[in-house]
């Protein structure tokens, strides 16, 4: 059984790092879902948080290569019962009628999402939260026809 | 101090005392340096020769071999040797010269971009940007290819990073947040392990490759005889344990003994040491398991657990240290099973087998000449092979009495590798023969080093198994292929012997049984390198063997 794994790592902030984390990846023919990487709390560490479908022992075995990377500082998996994890999503809608205009304002509040751009043709919202959440929202929004889609993928922290 | 100053006091100060190498545009400064270093350079005619000079060179030594190439080109034919040496964890750290760093990314004359190739084929590399950066790049590579999980290591160095001068601090140690390879084994998996072999009743030990780089033979000999129970070695692991051992059935899997593959089948518990439980060591990963047996894995690679298989008992840690520390919980448990009837099993399958080989007949045969050469080496010979009929023929037929004297390429199979791997080894072991195991095909591709071997002084013996024809693939095109010969027959050339006399090496070509032991014996009084070939019958088929992707049951034995 497959399921959505996030796992966090912390790398040396280097060049070539997410070169050779993702080229291991594919070099052992395992998919990635999504990656995002920026820097940490210290300035020459990188957090990298990487989110799979994988069943337990793929998961196990992704995990031990990813630490055996020389570059990987520290590997964990964040258990996301117990994590925060959010996604960023930008997305254009065509919104030329008056009425489409105001709909789209009112789900993107009920989303707690917020409208960053508006011209005579589109209307562009920010949303964050898990991605089930921003998947319900695209759900919601796309009759009124998307223009332009572009997700972060997640990244995340243990709580406490 | 320049960049390329520091790297060879940097090389000295890992009292590196040979490097493999050809010299080339980028990397003249550090070349210019050597001049006046006291360090051996030995010069290659390919630089795929000078990874495989630098890997021999380290598994015999179990120190990291050097290998130096320019950029580009230069880089781009190690990938091979690199690949090998990551595939069979060894330590190599090659040094390649780059365009300067304001070229880097501008496709600039001989420029490629080796560290993203050498990436998923080295155990690590780096690309020092500064001459400063350069004593502790060294140092890292040295240390990262030598500890843990041994193997190959790439600095990739920019011809102004070699020109260009800096102050220099050397540090005498170095620590790397990711990398902690010291790891001690856990007590308690070793007293389960320890508890599990005590009580079972039919156990077998499967010794990897590993036992032979942590030269830890002599433990694991005590931990078998102590638990009486037989020990098969995996291909890489060939000769950790003596193959003359009561307690030995050889090779499993692909190139195997068929009483250890019939055995291993018959075991309810396996220690396998330091082995990553590859295809070829095996057979069908499901039918492996099928059998109900429980396997304790110690390997001090935690990625190596349950790659494959999944595994009842790991033990992550050095497997010396591992195997020591197992001998003394049993010692003290000291209740085992009575194990009479399980050793009177493997006697019985081990007489079946080794009765049906019939060596009888006048007729030179690759069996009869690699029983033959056993007798006439010493035992203390370092061995490396080709690939192919051969390499399986060597697996088969030649024992290796000595622990850690018998070397092939197992992970990539390397056509190629055991000619310029022998001349790494004779550099390492000057002292004792060294022989490569050869077809005429694999010979082919690395012959060249022959002018190495001559001109540097550092003389082996080359036996081809010469059937003219790429034997392994002909075999599989005669067994599955339904004899559609197409692109195996190498029409004997070139001829082996007028090409070694070509580069000063001395050739024989042998017709009988007897000319082949006196061209052994003239071969090991001979202070230049000896090629002798000796032809066999082109149609002659290895057996028995395990067909990749089958279960070691279902091994072909005729
Ligand atoms: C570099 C390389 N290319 C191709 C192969 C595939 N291959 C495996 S065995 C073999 C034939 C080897 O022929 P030869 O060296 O003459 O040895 P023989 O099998 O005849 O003993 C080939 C082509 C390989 N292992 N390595």
């Amino acid at each position: 059984m497959n399921k959505m794994r996030i796992i966090s790592t912390i790398v040396e902030n280097k060049p070539g790092v997410l070169y050779k984390v993702s080229n291991m990846f594919r070099a052992r023919g395992f998919n990635i879902d999504s990656i995002t990487v920026g820097t940490t709390e210290k300035t020459d560490l990188s957090r990298m948080t990487i989110v799979i479908n994988a069943d337990e022992p793929t998961l196990k075995q992704l995990v031990k290569q990813l630490a055996k990377l020389i570059d990987v500082v520290h590997v964990d998996v964040i258990d996301p019962q117990n994590a925060i994890y959010r996604e960023l999503a930008l997305i254009k809608l065509n919104a030329i009628e008056t009425k489409s205009r105001l709909e789209i304002i009112s789900y993107a509040n009920v989303f707690d999402s917020k409208v960053v751009d508006v011209s005579t043709e589109h209307i562009t919202v920010e949303i964050t939260g898990t991605p089930e959440k921003i998947d319900a929202f695209i759900k919601i929004i796309s009759p009124f026809g998307i223009k332009e889609l572009a997700r972060t993928g997640v990244t995340a922290l243990t709580r406490g | 101090m320049s960049g390329a100053k520091a790297l060879i006091k940097a090389l000295k100060r890992e009292k590196v005392e040979v490097i493999f190498g050809l010299p080339g545009g980028a990397i003249m400064r550090v070349y210019d340096e050597l001049y006046d270093a006291d360090i051996r350079h030995i010069l290659v005619r390919h630089e795929q020769s000078a990874a495989h000079m630098a890997d021999g060179y380290a598994r015999v030594s179990r120190r990291a071999g050097v290998c130096m190439t320019t950029s580009g080109p230069g880089a781009t034919n190690l990938v091979t040797g690199l690949a090998t040496a990551y595939m069979d964890s060894s330590p190599i750290v090659a040094i390649t010269g780059q365009v300067p760093t304001s070229m880097i990314g501008k496709d600039a004359f001989q420029e490629t971009d080796i560290i993203g190739i050498s990436t998923p084929i080295t155990k690590y590399n780096m690309q020092p940007r500064d001459p400063s950066e350069i004593p502790l790049t060294v140092k890292k590579a040295f240390y990262i290819a030598t500890t843990g999980r041994p193997g190959p290591v790439l600095i990739d160095l920019p011809k102004d990073v070699q020109d260009k001068t800096a102050d220099m601090v050397f540090p005498d140690s170095v620590k790397i947040r990711g990398y902690n390879p010291d790891v001690q084994p856990d007590p308690s998996a070793i007293a389960k392990a320890a508890d599990m072999l005590l009580s079972a009743e039919r156990p077998m030990i499967m010794s990897g490759g590993g036992v032979i780089i942590a030269n830890a033979f002599q433990e694991l000999q005590a931990v078998a005889e102590f638990l009486q129970a037989p020990v098969v070695t995996t291909f890489k692991g060939k000769g950790s344990f003596p193959e003359n051992h009561p307690l030995s059935l050889g090779p499993v899997g692909m190139h195997g003994h068929p009483e250890a593959n019939k055995l291993i089948t018959e075991a309810d518990v396996l220690l396998a040491v330091a082995s990553r439980f590859s295809d070829r060591s095996v057979g069908r990963f499901d039918d492996f398991i099928a059998t109900g047996i429980k396997i304790i894995h110690a390997d001090i690679d935690p990625s190596e657990i349950e790659k494959n298989l999944p595994v009842h008992i790991p033990i992550i840690g050095d497997v010396k240290v591992i195997l020591t520390e197992l001998l003394k919980v049993l010692i003290k448990k000291a209740i085992k099973k009575d194990r009479t009837k399980w050793l009177e099993r493997v006697e019985e399958v081990k007489q079946q087998f080794r009765n049906r080989q019939d060596l009888g007949s006048k007729e030179i045969t690759a069996p009869k000449i690699l029983k033959k050469l056993r007798e006439l080496l010493p035992i203390d010979t370092i061995v490396t092979t080709e690939v192919g009929q051969n390499q399986m023929w060597a697996s088969l037929h030649f024992d290796v009495i000595k622990p850690g004297t018998f070397f092939s390429s197992t992970g990539l199979g390397t056509m190629g590798f055991g000619f310029p791997a022998a001349i790494g080894a004779k550099v390492a072991c000057p002292n004792v023969p060294v022989v490569d195991i050869a077809g005429d095909g694999s010979f082919g591709m690395t012959a060249n080093s022959l002018a190495t071997s001559v001109l540097e002084k550092i003389p082996v013996i080359v036996v081809i198994l010469n059937n003219s024809v790429l034997g392994m693939v002909a075999q599989w095109q005669r067994m599955f292929y339904n004899r559609r010969m197409i692109a195996v027959d190498l029409h004997n050339v070139p001829d082996m012997v007028k090409l070694a006399e070509a580069y000063g090496a001395q050739g024989i070509r042998v017709q009988s049984m007897d000319e082949f032991s006196k061209a052994v014996r003239l071969a090991l009084k001979s202070d230049v390198t000896t090629v002798i070939d000796v032809p066999i019958s082109p149609e002659e088929n290895v057996f028995p063997f395990v067909v990749p992707g089958s279960a070691l049951k279902d091994m072909v034995l005729a």
